[in-house]
């Protein structure tokens, strides 16, 4: 049906992982806001994995394509 | 209440960009109507199996489980793995192949193939009131909880997810539905992933968790590990606080009610029936099985952890209400959200509620639209004619329309469950009752090809009378409405025939004795009634009139029946590990 789901997964997630990683850097300095995640900047951590998982994607993306031509 | 940042605003808009854009992308392949209704039948089979699991993990299926962690701990994986991975390898193996080779486009149109006219007339119209209500109650479910939660006006939640849900599924129609549905089971998972971790670390793993649990399980009345186990106090009910004994979970759950729901539910079946050959149909309720077994760790491990942590901080876990006599377990997820997430992943985790929201109902809406434009439009108001194009066209725009028609009536539907809220669950847990009969009938109709359609129609419709009859004479314990049981005695002023000690047996119990009046009048009239159809017209519909087609897979684990032992034998592993 014309599309690969794995495009905008892969598009979505990178997105996501940058804007998360980068807001959790940018936040890293506040102590009182990661108190409640067991002081633990988990956005850093999701954000990286997101990331990987994001660009994963897209890169199965990728290998699929080079594999038809 | 919850308060959002900018970044979780973000995040949420980034989300319905991409869900629009889906459904922007395909609409220029919406051409016909089996396209926008059938999805063309071109799905992959790995794409069709996680819609085939995400349509299902709606957003009151989530909330609800986590809150069933908190109130029955580890039993609550029963609805994961007894009561469902059999019936998912079932339907693969011996149900899908007959489903996808029938070229039936809705299970109510397999019913007319198979029996006749009457026995789809019933199940689709049943099918059609049921798919409305289900999709109105949630919504109205999920705007209740944005207003109570992040105090956002009722009318606007309501509208605008609505209205999300309706473009994308208007522009796109099952395809597009499906292909959201698979993006939506990954922000779903990796959303929620932060709470099942750091609720872990909190408590010590799960050692940990057994320690910190002990306590409060005993000054229940339980052995001190009844929440972490499964099987091991369903001796007897009054040991497990599910408060239903094995045989009820087994026979009730993991046969008659899981069964009824997985093989015979057509919002369920659809996605299967949408795969791109008869191979990968097969596949596809194997390939949701393998994640399927996996989900109660995201959603309920979280609410077990939540016994504990509410417990040393009853104010974090406030908005549960369990010092009130109906503590609100559904919110279990929202306290944990709002207990563990930092703004950012906030963001992302009230997203996957939405996410999860939108799966569902996109499932109803688009389920919705082929029974109704199928089954009923075209078999009752406006039949084929012999310009097959004109024809083609012409169902195209009643399946558009009726996605409209679809999602207002929800949204009324939604309004009335506002009003009427015991009412509406009422009417569900009614509807519901048709589906162990039905499984009944459409098994029956498979496997055996003495089974006539007079038979068919009497068992099934028996069938859900008699689990009125049930439901309306019995009560589970402690009831104090005529809503959960016992209207019919109450009516009638004459005593209830049966207490349930928990609301769970008395549902086991209604959908085993459904079950057994349709298999007994099904089996019994088709020995008087006369076949109605030929042994070449059940071709491809009964088991025995079917010829064995070998299908030649290279590799082996590409195979249906080595991955549908991988899915048993990882499921037993899971039940022995957590017995």
């Amino acid at each position: 049906m014309g599309l690969d789901i794995r495009i905008p997964i892969g598009l979505m997630f990178t997105i996501f992982g940058v804007l998360i990683t980068l807001f959790g850097i940018f936040t890293n300095s506040n102590a009182d806001m990661y108190k409640k995640s067991l002081d633990i900047n988990m956005n850093i951590w999701m954000g990286i994995s997101m990331l990987v998982f994001g660009l994963f994607m897209l890169l199965l993306v990728k290998l699929a394509k080079k594999n038809t031509k | 209440m919850l308060h959002l940042e900018w970044i979780d605003y973000l995040i949420m808009v980034i989300y319905f960009v991409f869900v629009l854009g889906i459904g922007w992308v395909l609409k220029k392949h919406m051409k016909t109507a089996g396209a926008f209704l059938e999805a063309g039948r071109s799905m992959p089979a790995w794409v069709a199996g996680l819609a085939f699991i995400s349509t299902n993990l709606g957003a009151l299926e989530v909330m609800g489980m986590t809150g069933s962690g908190m109130k029955y701990g580890m039993l609550t994986t029963h609805f994961y793995w007894i009561g469902a991975i059999p019936a998912m390898i079932f339907l693969a193996l011996f149900m899908m192949p007959f489903y996808y080779g029938s070229k039936a486009r809705s299970v109510p149109e397999f019913l007319k193939l198979r029996y006749d006219e009457k026995t789809r007339g019933l199940n689709a119209i049943l099918f059609a009131i049921m798919t409305i209500l289900a999709s109105g109650i949630s919504m109205y479910a999920l705007a209740l909880l944005m207003n109570s939660v992040l105090g956002w006006d009722f009318n606007v939640s309501l509208w605008v997810s609505a209205i999300i849900v309706l473009v994308y599924t208007y522009l796109g129609g099952l395809s597009s539905a499906i292909y959201n549905e698979v993006l939506q089971f990954f922000i779903i998972v990796i959303g929620l992933l932060p709470l099942v971790i750091l609720a872990l670390m909190e408590v010590g793993g799960w050692s940990g968790l057994k320690e910190h649990l002990a306590p409060i399980v005993e000054a229940k009345g339980y052995a001190s590990d009844a929440y972490l186990t499964t099987w091991k106090y369903t001796g007897n009910m009054k040991g497990n606080p599910l408060g239903v004994e094995w045989f009820g979970i087994l026979f009730g759950l993991g046969f008659v009610m899981s069964f009824g729901y997985w093989c015979t539910n057509f919002l369920i079946v659809q996605r299967a029936m949408a795969a791109e050959s008869k191979a990968a149909a097969i596949k596809v309720p194997l390939i949701g099985a393998l994640p399927k077994m996996f989900i109660p760790f995201l959603i309920i491990v979280p609410g077990i952890a939540a016994i504990w942590l509410s417990s040393i901080h009853p104010d974090a876990f406030k908005i549960l209400g369990l010092d009130s006599a109906h503590p609100r377990y559904d919110y279990t997820i929202i306290a944990l959200l709002q207990y563990y997430l930092p703004t950012g992943l906030l963001g992302l985790g009230i997203t996957a509620l939405l996410a999860s929201f939108m799966s569902g109902m996109a499932g109803n809406v688009s389920a919705f639209n082929t029974v109704w434009t199928y089954d009923i439009y075209q078999s009752y108001i406006r039949p084929v004619t012999k310009d097959k194009e004109g024809d083609d066209k012409h169902y195209l725009t009643v399946g558009k329309i009726t996605t409209i028609a679809g999602v207002l009536l929800s949204i009324a539907a939604a309004y009335i469950a506002g009003k009427f809220g015991n009412i509406m669950d009422f009417l569900q847990t009614i509807f519901a009752m048709i589906n162990a009969p039905l499984f009944a009938v459409i098994f029956l109709g498979m496997f055996w090809k003495r089974t006539t359609g007079h038979a068919a129609f009497v068992g099934l419709l028996a069938g859900f009378f008699v689990a009125l009859l049930h439901h309306g004479l019995t009560i589970p314990f402690g009831s104090d409405t005529m809503f959960k049981g016992g209207w019919i005695s109450n009516m009638m002023g004459i005593e209830n025939i049966y207490v349930y000690p928990v609301e769970m047996a008395q549902n086991f119990w209604t959908a085993i004795f459904a079950f057994t009046t349709a298999v007994s009048l099904t089996v019994g009239l088709s020995f008087v009634t006369k076949q109605q159809k030929s042994d070449a017209e059940l071709t491809g519909l009964v088991y025995s009139l079917t010829p064995r087609v070998k299908v030649h897979v290279d590799e082996w684990y590409n195979r249906p029946v080595v991955l549908a032992v991988i899915v048993g034998v990882i499921m037993i592993g899971l039940s022995i590990i957590f017995w």
